[in-house]
């Protein structure tokens, strides 16, 4: 992707939080988020459980709960509109058409008493275009994930389906309106391996076809590795180091991220003991002043109290650290 | 999906044997029909000649079967107070009133029930969650005979506006109804509300938001849909909170279905009637579960695929 | 010495927490039971008048609210001059004095037949639960007319008739409930090291679906109020002249044009009680078991 200086990208987040409520003192989920999304990129978000990924993708779609959404503050560009400031409602029309998401849990996403067909349907009923054609169109979504004789799989419910396939059924609900930016929020966790495979390439294969932009959140470096070109790593809320998939793999700014890229087994990585980062991540309350990393920090110094500022490590690389393992750009 | 409900209506048969059975055991062990049928200034001679006449000196069992035989027929015998009418006549002639009572509250109670609920729902702890909570609170509560006479005091004797008892046009209809649904509308709103919150909650309708359904969609369909299983779940006991407040109601409200019948032949001991009332009330309820459980079968695709 | 008071003094602080964590109809609702418990208990110690004997001089006194009403009757009297308010306190007791009693009988059988079928499985959970459903399919209202009719209105009748409505409910909650627990490991041990079925239900599987069963005689304590005092009003319940609440309302009801009082009050002491017993209820039943909330039709 080596037009993207000239590109305008086609999400922007601009200094984005998630609080607990109205209050500018209440905790915050996520908090001061930047981030650019391309056209036609996919972006990885990675980090632990509880970092406020998923608040973050759920914030992209205005699909977070009353109270946090009330705390939601900050700007998100999308195509130019600031979406972060329209009323949660007003966003529908963007909804599956324009942004759209993949969610956790196939085997719960699919409402139990309509049939796919009607699920399918009621979504492309959306599209202006589809009108009219409505089942060629819903066959030919179900054909587009893969769905053996998707004619009759129309008439199923999804209770008489297998996971893999559910998952599918839900990957064609959401991409059928042909989005221009998928949110997909640990799409394959769930999903056994060779599953979890076939559906990465699906979704890979569908991407080119639709050049659609994709931010792809996972806690997984092997299916960062797969699927994406740039990475935004998050701790605690903030995304604490973000560059190309490469770099981030080869050299690494921020402590954290090297922590987290060892406890991954590889191929010519699989020591008898995987280290692991001591203690556990701070509750959301209970955030460290500072750099947020540093109680767990191997080079943790008295300098780690202050919040630390972005710095550029590399080309289009940056991280939140105030010893970053690679030389600062311009410093070295 | 037949299969199950087959096996439904075999055990809805069975049921409702089994429970002719106990009906004709509690008739013949609660009281002398003889004695009854008579009055005092019997002699003995008369008992045993009424005795053959009715074929009481038989073993049991054969009178079960004579009983069984009878019903069959829709001979239930006669009424001893009300000029000798056969009692199945009678109480048919008064099914309507019921029916038509307990269905005009059942319709009423399910729509602004599953409204009430719904809207609690989705704008919790508002003005109308804080509404529809006290409902369910109060309406679970309050014993129906006095709600009945409190309406009915203020209603038609303060305020004059509607009839104390009568029945025939729609506004004799309103103060009963009122008085045998609320019990209803209170449950059905609680379950409604609770159930709603629960779907709302869930991933399927994340997914209905994702694809940019309206909220209105989003709501009616695919969060009510889903809420109304565990309702369809209670007809059965509602119907027969029904039933046991069609006596009460019937009797505040003098309403001429067979609540009243049944409590006034229960009260002037007229046996052929009590039985027969018993009988129809009870395969009522029956056949109402039976549908309930059909319904629950159709409605619900997990049910439907299974067995 | 020392030891009593701290004692004392935490067992009041617990209380100061517990109490600062409802919110204020839950208040209420628990003071109100106390109130309702407290003069079932103690109402012949407490009660003006004897709630049987009335004064013909004093018919129909309007409570002390109303235009010729006086502290003497602060809710009035009925038409044969007996005292509203002592008959109300006499009321209390006799409602508490069948929930007590209905409930420990229809919970003791509904358990029992549960955890036998919910325990042994097969043919017995089969029969058990048809007895259940035809319980359930019986509208007990009529059974109840019918006792009442041919044997007269006794506390008996009212007892039996009310337990036959409730037993059925802790039986599906008891066999549901054993049923998840069946296969644990411990019930498991329990059954390999010998010890006798009846001994493991007792011992093992008991203790664990209480909680459950509590929460549902906590929500039936309203259902058999209000039970009561239908069959009451209907006069097939608590026999004359016992003043049941059921009855006292039953008796206004020809003078509601003259003397509303007389239905109003029984029938507002029965609502209160109700809601705050409802309240307490589902504030339980979301401690112990919220899958129970709002499922108590």
């Amino acid at each position: 992707m080596m037009t993207l200086e000239t590109e305008t990208p086609l999400l922007e987040m601009r200094e984005v939080s998630v609080r607990l409520g109205r209050g500018a003192q209440a905790p915050a989920l996520i908090e001061n988020i930047d981030l650019k999304i391309f056209p036609g990129e996919t972006v990885g978000l990675v980090g632990e459980s509880g970092s406020g990924k998923t608040t973050l993708g759920m914030a992209l779609m205005r699909l977070l709960p009353p109270l946090l959404d009330q705390g939601l503050s900050g700007e998100i560009f999308y195509d130019g509109e600031d979406i972060a400031n329209l009323r949660a409602g007003e966003l529908a029309r963007l909804r599956g058409g324009e942004i759209s998401m993949i969610l956790q849990d196939p085997m719960a996403s699919l409402n139990p008493i309509f049939s796919i067909g009607n699920q399918l349907k009621e979504g492309l009923r959306l599209n202006a275009t589809a009108k009219g054609n409505l089942e060629a169109r819903a066959i030919q979504a179900l054909e587009s994930v893969r769905i053996p004789s998707p004619k009759t799989r129309l008439a199923n419910h999804p209770h008489q389906m297998s996971g893999g396939m559910r998952q599918r059924v839900v990957g064609a609900i959401s991409l059928t309106r042909s989005p221009r930016l998928l949110i997909a929020d640990e799409p394959t966790t769930s999903l056994d391996v060779t599953i979890q495979y076939q559906f990465l390439e699906l979704l890979k294969d569908l991407q080119k076809r639709m050049r659609m932009a994709m931010l792809f959140i996972t806690h997984d470096f092997g299916v960062v590795a797969k699927m994406c070109d740039r990475v935004a790593v998050m701790y605690a809320g903030q995304i604490v180091e973000e560059g190309p998939v490469r770099d981030i793999f080869n050299r690494p700014a921020h402590w954290y991220t090297r922590a987290l890229l060892e406890s991954v087994p590889t191929v010519d990585h699989a020591p008898e003991r995987l280290p692991t980062i001591p203690g556990s991540p701070p509750t959301i309350t209970g955030r460290p002043r500072g750099c947020r990393f540093h109680p767990r920090c191997a080079n943790a110094q008295s300098k780690c109290l202050e919040p630390p500022v972005d710095v550029e490590v590399g080309a289009k690389h940056h991280a939140k650290c105030w010893f970053p393992l690679r030389a600062q750009r311009g410093a070295a | 999906m037949l299969k199950i409900i087959a096996t439904r209506v075999i055990e809805a048969f069975i049921a409702l044997l089994l429970m002719s059975i106990v009906i004709f055991l509690l008739s013949r062990l609660t009281g002398d029909p003889i004695a009854l049928l008579l009055g005092d200034g019997a002699t003995d001679a008369d008992k045993i000649a009424m005795a053959q006449e009715l074929g009481l000196d038989r073993p049991l069992p054969v009178q079960y079967l004579n009983f069984l035989g009878n019903a069959l027929t829709g001979d239930f015998g006669q009424s001893v107070t009300a000029g000798k009418q056969p009692a199945l006549d009678l109480v048919l002639s008064r099914l309507p009133a019921s029916l038509s009572l307990a269905g005009v509250a059942l319709i009423f109670t399910l729509i602004i029930g599953i409204v009430f609920g719904v809207l609690a729902s989705v704008t919790r702890n508002s003005p109308i969650d804080v509404a529809a909570r006290l409902i369910a609170l109060v309406g679970q509560s309050v014993p129906s005979f006095w709600l009945g006479i409190v309406l009915m005091y203020i209603f038609a004797v303060q305020l004059r506006l509607l009839p104390t008892s009568g029945y025939g046009r729609p506004e004799h209809y309103i103060l009963p109804a009122a008085t045998l649904g609320l019990f209803t509308l209170a449950a059905i709103t609680r379950l409604v509300r609770s159930s709603m919150l629960e779907a709302l909650g869930s991933e399927y309708i994340k997914l209905a938001r994702v694809k940019g359904l309206s909220e209105s969609i989003v709501i009616w369909k695919h969060a009510l849909a889903n809420s109304l299983i565990p309702v369809i779940t209670f007809m059965g006991t509602f119907f027969a909170v029904m039933i046991t407040g069609a006596v009460i109601v019937e009797t505040v409200f003098s309403w001429p279905g067979i609540g009243r019948l049944a409590y006034e032949s229960i009260l002037s001991r007229d046996f052929p009637v009590v039985q027969t009332v018993v009988l129809v009330i009870t395969s009522l309820f029956i056949i109402a579960n039976l549908l309930v459980d059909i319904l629950y079968i159709v409605v619900d695709p997990r049910m439907r695929s299974r067995g | 010495m020392p030891d009593t008071a701290m004692a004392l003094t935490s067992n009041a602080g617990r209380f100061r927490a517990f109490w600062r964590q409802l919110d204020w109809p839950l208040r209420v609702a628990l003071a109100m039971l106390v109130i309702f418990v407290f003069v079932a208990i103690f109402g012949p110690w407490i009660s003006p008048y004897d709630p049987l004997q009335g004064s013909l001089r004093a018919r129909l006194a309007p409570p002390v609210w109303q235009e010729g009403g006086s502290w003497a009757h602060i809710f009035g009297t009925d038409r044969l001059g007996r005292d509203i308010l002592s008959r109300i306190i006499a009321g209390a007791r006799i409602s508490l004095t069948v929930c007590v009693i209905v409930i420990a009988l229809a919970g003791a059988v509904g358990t029992a037949v549960g955890t036998a079928a919910g325990y042994f499985g097969g043919w017995t959970d089969r029969i058990l639960m048809r007895l259940v459903d035809l319980a359930l399919s019986f509208p007990v209202i009529l059974l109840a007319l019918l006792l009442g009719a041919i044997s007269g209105p006794s506390f008996t009748n009212i007892i039996i008739v009310i337990s036959l409505v409730l037993w059925s409910q802790y039986a599906r909650m008891a066999r549901g409930e054993t049923l998840k627990i069946r296969n644990e490991d411990y019930v498991d041990l329990a059954r390999t090291s010998g010890l006798s079925d009846f001994r493991i239900i007792w011992r093992h599987i008991l203790p664990n679906i209480a909680p459950s069963l509590i929460v549902i005689a906590t929500l039936q304590v309203g259902i058999v109020i209000v039970l009561e005092a239908s069959l009451s009003f209907l006069g097939v319940g608590v026999p004359p002249p016992a003043p049941s609440w059921g009855s006292m309302v039953a008796d206004g009801r020809s003078y509601i044009t003259s003397a509303w009082w007389l239905c109003m009050v029984p029938g507002l002491a029965i609502l209160f009680t109700v809601m705050a017993v409802n309240l307490v209820g589902d504030a339980l039943a979301d401690r112990i078991n919220p899958a129970l909330r709002g499922r108590n039709i």
